[in-house]
């Protein structure tokens, strides 16, 4: 019999606490992850990790729309699918986010 | 099913072939790359800049592991093929590994050609070809001193330069009596060896190498008339060698290189080459641009597209050795049937030759001044018919209404090329500054490859784009730096926001159009300050528009660490803050304490999280190290100690300090204040200096120590520090009103004229009414730590990071 595809549900904290705007490091066993709240409301998540070959953080990206600015090296990258926009290229990991009743729980 | 198409070669050539192919015809293939080397690919040419210093091994990637991956391009780095199984159409790799390909591409480049001389597979003989060369030289130059070039072509040249730079002493050794005689004449040859000499370099001309020295290691030369040098690094760089080995031993035709059709075949069907491994009409080229004309025939080819044959190039060589200006192309000598129109001008050592033959241009040297190359470069390869021009008109561009550059843009046709390495013409460039918007040169690289390998045509692009966007390139563009959200320029966006009265960020977007609703990293930063600017007596910053070190009040550092810098006023500072910031970077464990260039102390590599309680610990205020504001005042020692001086230079820094600190500017600001005109606080390279003379100070403003050195202008003299503080007032409120976000004073003096600044600050009643808006704008400032540590909406938003552990 096949195995159905466990989904793991992680809580990450309270959907208030989070800033709009600034993104929030978040380690998760060890994986380092950044939640954004964007101005919609929506949360994205994504790694904490800089695209660009010299690395860096994500976490004080300046945040438009879906979209986000890496801090160090400026290369714009969506929230929604973790790649970087042309002409830069590259990728990052993208997470799934759910937010039940004012809590932000992480897919994975 | 995709055809397979498997590539022998990661290198310059071969990734531009798969590159045009992936335009061409983006799902055409299952593609499978190997390469030697256990990098992704780079470029060549900038290898030199790695080794003198310029540029990070890093910079010169040119597609990265990503560009593979993304375009679904198997790739196998630091994996050799050795052998091509032609009957099973199959490449077997030294690991074992077989694919198999419906076409082969043979791109393995060349080798450094190694003398063969006794003593040449010593330790510390090197050749200048790959990563691998720079790294060893990069390192044997921290243990060793005498390196000797053998070569004295450009690349030896190159090299020479590069281990010059790295502390050694060079010698180059060259076999003919003249410095890359195959590019330049005795002239202008001689004209570069005495630049060279002048940087250090020793040349042994006429001097046959016979035996390389040492036991080991190399340890020196002897040549073939007796005589010998020390060496302890040799560098072979006396011309390269097709790699051509694995295709003549899989049984395809192979002269010098593996020869090729004008269509990049080789004798066998299937099987392609291409680059410096490829020969074609008897030519094995070793420069770029004819790589990538090969490259761009060969993918169409396999595209199955028509495309002209290749035919050849002629080819232009510039030498990248700084303070020599050199372009070289075709015949540089002169025989029968060549008259030649030169210029020797021994005094600005400049030398232009211009060979020609039956009427056209056949031969180029320019030396010291080469804006001319493009122009006449052009010329040659058009067979330009130049017999009803002057002499003077060939060697000077003119135009209409006084020529120049741009008039030189104007002239040329669509399909002339402009970066010849990456064969891309005007008309592209001109259409993909049209189509995508393109504001800058680096824009029209990344849209369209122009300007990416050697460079030497960017000044050419930027003219391109100047002349495509007219008056847009000069306002909107070059020097508002406005993005691609709006159309409109610096001086159109605060015209708006005064006539609207417009008070944030995201009114500015919205009320003007902006096509991204929430704006960009570029145009949010811009707005803020402008706002800021405008709306000078209530202002509320937009913390979340500002560029990421100003958002978080401290640098970030490429591993996402920060630093800290206490303010330290004119760089005086006390026993008991020293203490205090010794024990704060021991407390918290700082990897870095270090002096900046703007005399303070600087506390390097601080985790964000520890960010907010050093500066509580510290108890001083922020030194602004990351802002585009005051950033120092930097002074000497002054009247005080020295006995020199003749001001009270420490004085005067620190009132400055303390009273321009925070200001929002369009970019940083430094200041200098000398105590005479010694100058030891390098007034004369800072936004605004001050000099110290007898019975006074003398105001030097728009001077910058940065990327673009300029010496500041002598605004006046005053004879009390109370007026200097208010020129200084009016100046900076006056710069901070016109100039555009990210200019700093040098380019913005520039640009209004040092004749129209004077004239402003010399009005008494403008000076007054700058330095009212100033002084308001100064009350709304304050120290940002004191908020961040009192304010824990702050510290949580910028300064938290959330731990959370499932089990």
């Amino acid at each position: 019999m096949m195995m159905k595809e466990t989904m793991v549900r992680i809580k990450l904290t309270d959907f208030d606490s989070l800033p709009v705007g600034a993104g929030q490091a978040v380690t998760v066993n060890g994986e380092n992850i950044v939640l954004f709240r964007i101005y919609n409301g929506e949360v994205k998540a994504v790694e904490n990790r800089s695209p660009h070959r010299k690395g860096g953080t994500l976490a004080d990206a300046l945040v438009s729309g879906k979209f986000i600015y890496c801090p160090v090296y400026d290369l714009k990258i969506s929230l929604e699918d973790g790649k970087v926009q042309a002409p830069d290229t590259g990728e990052v990991k993208t997470f799934k986010v759910e937010v039940i009743e004012n809590e932000v729980y992480l897919q994975i | 099913m995709k055809k397979k198409l498997v590539m022998i070669g990661n290198g310059m050539a071969g990734v531009r072939t798969i590159e045009e192919l992936l335009k061409l015809q983006p799902d055409g293939y299952e593609i499978t790359i190997f390469g030697n080397e256990p990098h992704p690919n780079y470029n060549r040419i900038m290898l030199s800049t790695v080794l003198q210093g310029d540029k990070s091994i890093d910079d010169i990637i040119m597609n990265d592991w990503d560009w593979y991956k993304s375009n679904d391009i198997q790739l196998f780095a630091g994996e050799e093929v050795v052998e091509i199984d032609k009957e099973k159409k199959q490449v077997i790799s030294e690991q074992g590994r077989k694919v198999d390909y419906d076409e082969l591409i043979i791109a393995t480049g060349s080798s450094s050609f190694i003398l063969p001389v006794p003593g040449s597979d010593k330790k510390g003989v090197v050749g200048f070809r790959d990563i691998h060369d720079c790294e060893m030289m990069i390192k044997d130059s921290r243990k060793y001193k005498k390196a000797a070039v053998i070569g004295g072509g450009l690349l030896g040249l190159e090299a020479a330069r590069g281990l010059l730079n790295l502390g050694m002493e060079v010698d180059i050794v060259h076999l003919m009596p003249h410095l890359m005689e195959r590019q330049l004449d005795e002239t202008a040859s001689g004209m570069l060896k005495k630049e060279l000499e002048n940087q250090g370099m020793n040349f042994l001309l006429e001097k046959q190498t016979q035996e390389i020295l040492g036991e080991e290691r190399v340890t020196g030369l002897r040549f073939s008339d007796g005589t010998e040098i020390q060496a302890d690094l040799v560098v072979m760089a006396v011309g390269i060698r097709p790699n051509v080995q694995l295709a003549k031993d899989s049984g395809i035709y192979v002269n010098r290189g593996i020869v090729v059709n004008d269509y990049m075949e080789t004798d066998v069907p299937n099987i392609y080459a291409v680059g410096e491994c490829a020969e074609h009409r008897e030519i094995v080229y070793g420069l770029v641009a004819p790589l990538y004309e090969q490259g761009k025939v060969l993918a169409a080819n396999l595209a199955g597209v028509s495309a002209n044959p290749y035919e050849g190039t002629i080819c232009g060589t510039q030498l990248k050795v700084s303070g020599c200006d050199l372009f070289s192309a075709g015949e540089i000598g002169d025989d029968e049937g060549t008259k030649s129109i030169k210029v020797h001008n021994e005094f600005d050592g400049i030398y232009k030759k211009v060979v020609i033959r039956d009427n056209r241009i056949a031969g180029i040297v320019l030396y010291g001044d080469t804006k001319d190359s493009n122009r006449l470069f052009r010329m040659l390869t058009k067979r330009e018919d130049i017999s009803g021009m002057t002499s003077v008109s060939i060697l000077e561009a003119s135009g209409c209404c006084g020529g120049g550059e741009a008039g030189d843009v104007a002239a040329m046709a669509d399909d002339e090329l402009v970066c010849g390495c990456n064969g891309v013409t005007k008309g592209t460039i001109v259409d993909a500054i049209r189509t995508n918007e393109l504001t800058t040169v680096d824009e029209v690289g990344g849209c369209t490859n122009a300007g990416r390998s050697c460079g030497r045509c960017k000044s050419l692009i930027s003219d391109i784009l100047a002349y495509t966007l007219g008056d847009q390139y000069d306002t909107s563009a070059k020097k508002a730096g406005i993005c691609g959200c709006t159309t409109l320029s610096k001086d159109e966006i605060v015209a708006e926001i005064r006539a609207k009265g417009l008070t944030n960020v995201r009114e500015v977007m919205n009320v003007l159009g902006w096509s991204q609703e929430e704006g960009c990293s570029k145009c949010r930063p811009a707005i803020n300050y402008y706002l800021g600017m405008v709306n000078f007596d209530g202002y509320k910053d937009e913390r979340d528009s500002r560029l990421v070190n100003e958002k978080m009040h401290a640098n970030i550092q490429k591993d996402g660490t920060y630093s800290v810098v206490p303010r330290m006023y004119g760089g005086v500072t006390t026993a008991a803050d020293l203490k205090k910031i010794a024990e704060v970077a021991e407390k918290y464990d700082v990897p870095l304490v270090k002096l900046t260039g703007g005399q303070r102390i600087g506390l390097f590599g601080v985790n964000k999280e520890d960010l907010p309680a050093m500066w509580e610990d510290l108890g001083m205020p922020s030194g602004y190290a990351y802002g585009k504001t005051l950033r120092t005042v930097k002074t000497c020692v002054g009247e005080k100690f020295c006995r020199f001086g003749t001001q009270d230079s420490m004085g005067l820094g620190i009132e400055l300090e303390k009273k321009f600190e925070r200001l929002d500017t369009p970019h940083k600001v430094k200041m200098g204040v000398s105590a005479c005109p010694r100058n030891c606080a390098e007034s004369g390279i800072k936004d605004i200096g001050f000099v110290g003379v007898d019975g006074g100070w003398e105001i030097y403003i728009g001077g910058n120590g940065g990327t673009d050195l300029r010496a500041a202008d002598l605004l006046e003299t005053v004879k009390t520090k109370e007026e200097a503080l208010e020129i200084t007032g009016a100046y900076l409120q006056y710069y901070r009103e016109t100039a555009a976000y990210l200019e700093r004073t040098a380019p913005w003096l520039e640009r209004m004229g040092l004749d129209h600044v004077k004239e402003v600050l010399a009005d008494e009643n403008m000076r007054k009414q700058l330095n009212e808006r100033l002084d308001m704008t100064l009350e709304r400032y304050k120290e940002p730590w004191q908020e961040a540590i009192t304010d824990n909406g702050i510290k949580e938003k910028y300064y938290q990071v959330r731990k959370v552990t499932v089990e």
